[in-house]
This record gives structure tokens, C-alpha cells and sequence, in this order.
């Protein structure tokens, strides 16, 4: 097999079982668990680790670095856990689920090498509770498995220095709450109680489910793993763009001509993205700004189409890459009202726990709220910025707050004349038409259009 | 104090109401859970979700017959079963609309759409038809946001909703539960 551009998805065929053991085999599957049962542990981590593979789940965190950190070796626990975090529910993600529904067997084989690799013997996939087909998909894929020795006792029949690999893969769908997505929250949801997110240190890495080693990384990062092996960290390393390695799964999402999900080289330019594989916007749209990475990333604006997709150059931008799955916001979608929606959703979200997210979140909605009625006030708009700041990294327990505030910062920051015409005419421009006349002769932008109903091939 | 599961079947009233008891079924899938798990609690999630499967929700008499059984108080598990979307605590219909509410649907017209299913079935997010047979529980971001807007009703996924073809999916909906 020759080294391929798109490693991840290449297994996505026409073929309607192109999800089944079969198919995987036959583009090559496998390969890399084969290949990484002749090398040691420690060959296998340095791959990893050589490979600068950064997590996908949205924080980037080095994949081999973070694996480092559970203890190896003969005095280290026997028991440890790998999980896949299948939990999918950042506002506008959508890429876990296409991997989960496609190519489980690549998921399966990530979670094998990374049982070498680390000498763990159980895996978990917590796959969000309403994903259905992923889950009958995974749940026939471990089977298949099972029947033909690639999981379960002495995998392959061939053993590691000798002594069989055993490995057992366990499936939990869970019940529905984003912060079940946060890693020490999933562990308590697995340990079967409410996902509260668990205070750091101890890091799960070496105190997780049930007290022992645990890794959780998302669903992309694993499948990442079997062609970091198998084709060697130097391939890995070139198919980035810029200076992150590998391959990213991108998606676009919004009033494009054609939204989807691209597997692309990391470091692709966000235009490249949007107006080629997307499409571009659809007709009559303009393009006002977009998240680049979900829900819980800053918004950033049409300057900045040429930046690339890359973790660093996006955090130099002031936002995320976050997922990778980029979010537009039209001219004729008021963006008050896109941020409402947003902060919403984290607010519901939120397990209660910090005083600024459980307290600070409902506020900052009822604020928009009063804002897109028509009833804001000038200091409204300070209120949001101070709830903004109270909500900052480090005043709080998990990343949900600080991840819910972004898109309103910086949409308080780029589109702040929105805000204030909303308060200066006491009504939404973008659904009194009296007053988008108004404002848009004010702008000397093309007529907003309030009828926003309808995709853009009707 | 958690009273035991048969002292519990004692005082329930046993009036031919099947919530009341676990059924074979049930306690067969219970015990499987409990025999894999590390800890009775470790299975309380999978457990309430057993037991939403076969009554559509989970039911306060419910609630205390599987706390019971699995020796986890009435209250952490009730305080589980509150936290997450997907367990009921409150009666559905037979079938549970869940369009999604989350930003890329709402930016292709979701609102709308949501409007629609409010107007046809005359009622709003959280409540059930009179006749029992919708309950519309929005959901967040449902992870097909290239298709928005969509909805999950009875384990598919339906793409593209538009505020005039919602209302045949929904007659099409009925018609298959008859
Ligand atoms: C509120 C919240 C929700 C999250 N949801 C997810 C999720 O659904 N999937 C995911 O992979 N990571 C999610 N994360 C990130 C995880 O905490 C964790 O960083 C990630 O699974 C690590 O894997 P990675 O290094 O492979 O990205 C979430 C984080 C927070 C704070
Ligand atoms: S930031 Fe919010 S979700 Fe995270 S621990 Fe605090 S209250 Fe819970
Ligand atoms: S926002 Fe509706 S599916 Fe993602």
C-alpha cells in the first residue's frame, strides 16, 4: 500500500458496507495493529510522540505527550483504561460522527495499538446516547472482531515477546449532556453518576475510572494511529501544510453551497475550505464572519479567510481550531441572535458546579434576550463584557464556560454596531423591516432581507 | 434507607399495574449489568435506560423498585437520572420528536421548522399531544449540521426540514405507528 494523502477516509467508499471488516481489510486495514505487534512499547509511544500528533477534540493537547504521563512498566498498575471520546455535541461538530459511522474498524484498531502501546487490556467507546447507527455499526464491528481474533484473548494468535495481547472493547451510549464530553465528566458518567467534571490534579492519566490510569482521547485522534504506525511519523509529519502534522477532518456548516466534511491536509487555508470545497456562500448570502472550530471558539472575519487551519495560526487569529468544523454566519442572520442561541445551549449545559458558568451564563442569556426583544440598554453591553471576563479561563473547573463565552466576546468585539442598533431602535433590525431599511442605508449595505426561511436551492 | 426489592413489592399496591414489578426481562438485562460492573452504581445509567426502554419513561414507582434492586438510594439515583437529556422523568408520547435547536440548524431556518411542529401538533417544547402519541423535546446540535435542519424521531435521523415538509413527515410519522 502506497503512502496515502487521506488516511482517515480512504476507507470511505460508494460501497454500502464500506464500514464492515471486509472492506477495511481490503484498503489495507489492520496493517498497522500487524505492524505494531512486532515493535516494543516504547517504540510504539515514540512514534507517537515523533509523529506530533495533537488531539482532535478540540484543545490540541500532543497526543503523545499526554500519553506519557500514565505510568508503564512493571510497577505500574495493571489495570488501566483507553477511551474514546465519542461524545459529539459541540454546537456545529459533526465529523465524529462520520468517522463512527463509516470506518468503526479504524476506531478499534487505534484503541488496539494504543493497548500495546500503553499495556492497558480494556477499552471504552462513550458514544453520544441518540447516535444510533454509529452504534450498531460499533457494536457489529467488535463482534466481527471477536469472531476473527482481533480482540478478545491472544489477539491474532501470535502474541508480544511471547505472551498473548488480550484486549476487550466495551461500548457505552451515554444519556445526553455535552459536558458528558469534558474527560473527567465522561469518567463519572461512566462510573454511573452525574457528570460533574472532577478537579485536576489528580489528571486522569494516572487517577481516572475507578481510580486507575486512564486515557480519553477523541474519536479522530485514535484513528489517527494505525497510519502513524503503520506509514511512519516522517509521512505523518509531511502531510500537514504548515507546522501542525497529519491530516484534519473539516467541515462547514451554515449558508454555503455545499456544506460537508472534508478530511484535508492540516494547515489548508480557511478560503480554500469555504469557497472551494464548500462551495462557497449560497446566492444572496454574504459572508459576515464565521466560527472556525464549533461552537465554543471566536468568531473571525472575512480578513482573515486566508489564515490557515492550523492550532497555532488560528490561536494567533484569537480563536480556536477547536474541531475543525466551521460554522458561518450570513448578512441576513443577526448575529445577537446567533449568540443567543449559543450561549443558551451552554447555559443548559452547565453541571452547576462554578458560580460563573452555573450563574454568570443564565445571566448573559436573559441580557441577550432582552437585547434581541428590543428592550436592551446601553450598559447592558458592559454587563456582558464583565460576564465575559468572570467566565475566563482559570475562574472555573472545566473549559465549558470559558469555551461558552467566545463566540459573545468576540462577537461584542467585531459586530458591536449589531448590538448597539439593536438598543438604539429597541427592536431586532434583522426582523423589523422598518428598521432594517433604516439601518442598512445607514451601513450602505445591500437591503437585509427579514424572510430568512428556506435552503438556497429553492 | 433503601428498603429491599421484595419488602418494596409488599408495600407497592399490586394492582395489576405492571410498573410496579420488573419483569423478567428486565431483571435478566439488570443482573448481566450488575455481574459486569466493579460497583452496584456503575450501572445506574445503564439501568434507567434499560428500564426507559421498556416503558417509554421512567416513573417514580419505577425509580424505587430499580433502586432497590441494585441497592443505589432513591436519591443518588434519582439525582442521576435528572441530570441527563435522554431519561425521562415525566411521560412521553409514543413517539418523541427531538428536532435540533442548536446554531447551524437555527441558521437554515430551524426556528421556523420548530414553529411548524409547535402549530401542527398545538403544542409546545416539553409537552405531549392529548392523544399521547408526540412529546416534542428539543435537542442540541444532533451532529448532522451539513444537513440542517434535521430531526431525531424514533432513531432516524431526518435531513433538510422545511417548514412545508414537516408537517407530511409528521402525518408519515402516525401513520407508520398505526
Ligand atoms: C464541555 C466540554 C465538552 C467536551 N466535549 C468533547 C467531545 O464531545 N468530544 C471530545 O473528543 N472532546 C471533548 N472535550 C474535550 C475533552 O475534555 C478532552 O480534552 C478530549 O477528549 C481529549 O482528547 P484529544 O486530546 O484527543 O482531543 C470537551 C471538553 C469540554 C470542556
Ligand atoms: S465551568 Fe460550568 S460545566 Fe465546567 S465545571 Fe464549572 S459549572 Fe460545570
Ligand atoms: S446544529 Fe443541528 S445538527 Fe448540528
Amino acid at each position: 500500500m502506497t503512502s496515502p494523502l487521506n488516511p482517515l477516509t480512504r476507507f470511505i467508499t460508494d460501497k454500502a458496507n464500506c464500514w464492515q471488516l471486509s472492506e477495511y481489510l481490503s484498503h489495507g486495514g489492520y496493517d498497522g495493529l500487524t505492524r505494531a505487534m512486532e515493535m516494543s512499547a516504547d517504540e510504539l509511544l515514540d512514534s507517537i510522540k515523533q509523529s506530533n500528533l495533537r488531539g482532535r477534540g478540540g484543545a490540541g493537547f500532543p497526543t503523545g505527550l499526554k500519553w506519557s504521563f500514565v505510568p508503564r512498566g512493571a510497577d505500574a498498575p495493571r489495570e488501566k483504561y483507553l477511551i474514546v471520546n465519542a461524545d459529539e455535541m459541540e454546537p456545529g461538530a459533526f465529523k465524529d460522527r462520520w468517522l463512527l459511522e463509516q470506518t468503526p474498524h479504524q476506531i478499534i484498531e487505534g484503541l488496539l495499538i494504543g493497548g500495546l502501546t500503553l499495556g492497558a487490556t480494556q477499552g471504552y467507546i462513550f458514544l453520544r446516547g441518540d447516535y444510533y447507527l454509529a452504534e450498531e455499526r460499533l457494536q457489529q464491528a467488535i463482534e466481527e472482531c471477536k469472531q476473527h481474533q482481533l480482540l478478545g484473548r491472544d489477539i491474532l494468535g501470535r502474541g508480544i515477546q511471547g505472551q498473548a495481547f488480550n484486549f476487550e472493547i466495551h461500548l457505552h451510549s451515554s444519556a445526553g449532556r455535552y459536558i458528558c464530553g469534558e474527560e473527567t465528566a465522561l469518567i463519572n458518567a461512566m462510573e454511573g453518576k452525574r457528570a460533574t467534571p472532577r478537579a485536576k490534579p489528580p489528571f486522569p492519566q494516572v487517577v481516572g475510572l475507578w481510580g486507575k490510569p486512564t486515557i480519553v482521547n477523541n474519536v479522530e485522534t485514535f484513528c489517527n494511529l494505525p497510519h502513524i504506525i503503520n506509514f511512519g511519523s516522517d509521512w505523518f509529519k509531511a502531510l500537514g501544510k504548515g507546522q501542525d502534522a497529519g491530516t484534519k477532518i473539516f467541515g462547514v456548516s451554515g449558508r454555503v453551497k455545499r456544506p460537508g466534511l472534508w478530511e484535508l491536509p492540516m494547515g489548508t487555508s480557511i478560503r480554500e475550505i469555504i469557497e472551494h470545497h464548500a462551495g462557497g456562500m449560497c446566492d444572496g448570502y454574504r459572508l459576515k464572519g464565521f466560527l472556525p472550530g464549533g461552537g465554543s471558539t471566536d468568531f473571525l472575519l472575512e480578513e482573515h479567510l486566508d489564515a490557515l487551519m492550523d492550532y497555532d495560526e488560528i490561536s494567533k487569529l484569537g480563536s480556536r481550531m477547536g474541531t475543525g468544523t466551521i460554522i458561518i454566519l450570513d448578512d441576513k442572520y443577526c448575529p445577537v441572535s446567533m449568540v443567543l442561541n449559543l450561549v443558551r445551549f451552554f447555559a443548559q449545559e452547565s453541571c452547576g458546579w462554578c458560580t460563573p458558568c452555573r450563574d454568570g451564563l443564565p445571566w448573559a442569556v436573559s441580557l441577550l434576550e432582552k437585547i434581541e426583544r428590543g428592550e436592551g440598554e446601553p450598559k447592558d453591553i458592559d454587563q456582558l463584557e464583565d460576564l465575559c471576563d468572570f467566565a475566563a479561563p482559570g475562574n472555573t473547573f472545566c473549559a465549558l464556560a470559558p469555551g461558552a463565552v467566545e463566540p459573545l466576546q468576540s462577537a461584542l468585539k467585531y459586530f458591536r454596531q449589531d448590538f448597539e442598533t439593536h438598543i438604539k431602535h429597541q427592536c431586532c433590525p434583522y426582523h423589523d423591516e422598518r428598521v432594517a431599511k433604516k439601518a442598512a442605508t445607514a451601513k450602505t449595505q445591500g437591503a437585509l432581507n427579514t424572510n430568512r426561511v428556506g435552503g438556497c436551492d429553492e | 434507607m433503601t428498603q429491599s426489592y421484595e419488602q418494596l413489592l409488599r408495600i407497592l399496591p399490586s394492582n395489576g399495574d405492571d410498573s410496579s414489578q420488573l419483569s423478567p426481562c428486565e431483571i435478566k438485562q439488570l443482573d448481566k449489568l450488575l455481574a459486569s460492573a466493579p460497583y452496584p452504581a456503575a450501572v445506574s445509567i445503564d439501568a434507567l435506560k434499560l428500564i426507559q426502554q421498556q416503558r417509554g419513561w421512567v416513573s417514580d414507582a419505577c425509580l424505587s423498585i430499580l433502586s432497590a434492586y441494585i441497592h443505589v438510594s432513591i436519591a443518588d439515583l434519582d439525582s442521576v437520572a435528572t441530570f441527563y437529556n435522554l431519561i425521562f422523568r415525566q411521560a412521553v408520547g409514543e413517539i418523541v420528536l427531538h428536532p435540533c435547536d442548536g446554531i447551524s440548524c437555527d441558521l437554515m431556518g430551524g426556528v421556523e421548522v420548530r414553529a411548524a411542529i409547535s402549530q401542527k401538533l398545538h403544542i409546545e417544547p416539553g409537552e405531549t399531544t392529548p392523544d399521547k402519541r408526540f412529546t416534542l423535546i428539543p435537542l442540541p446540535c444532533l451532529g448532522a449540521c451539513d444537513k440542517a435542519p434535521v430531526m431525531i424521531a424514533s432513531k432516524q435521523v431526518y435531513p433538510h426540514l422545511t417548514v412545508r415538509n414537516i408537517a407530511q413527515l409528521i402525518d408519515e410519522l402516525e401513520e407508520n405507528k398505526k
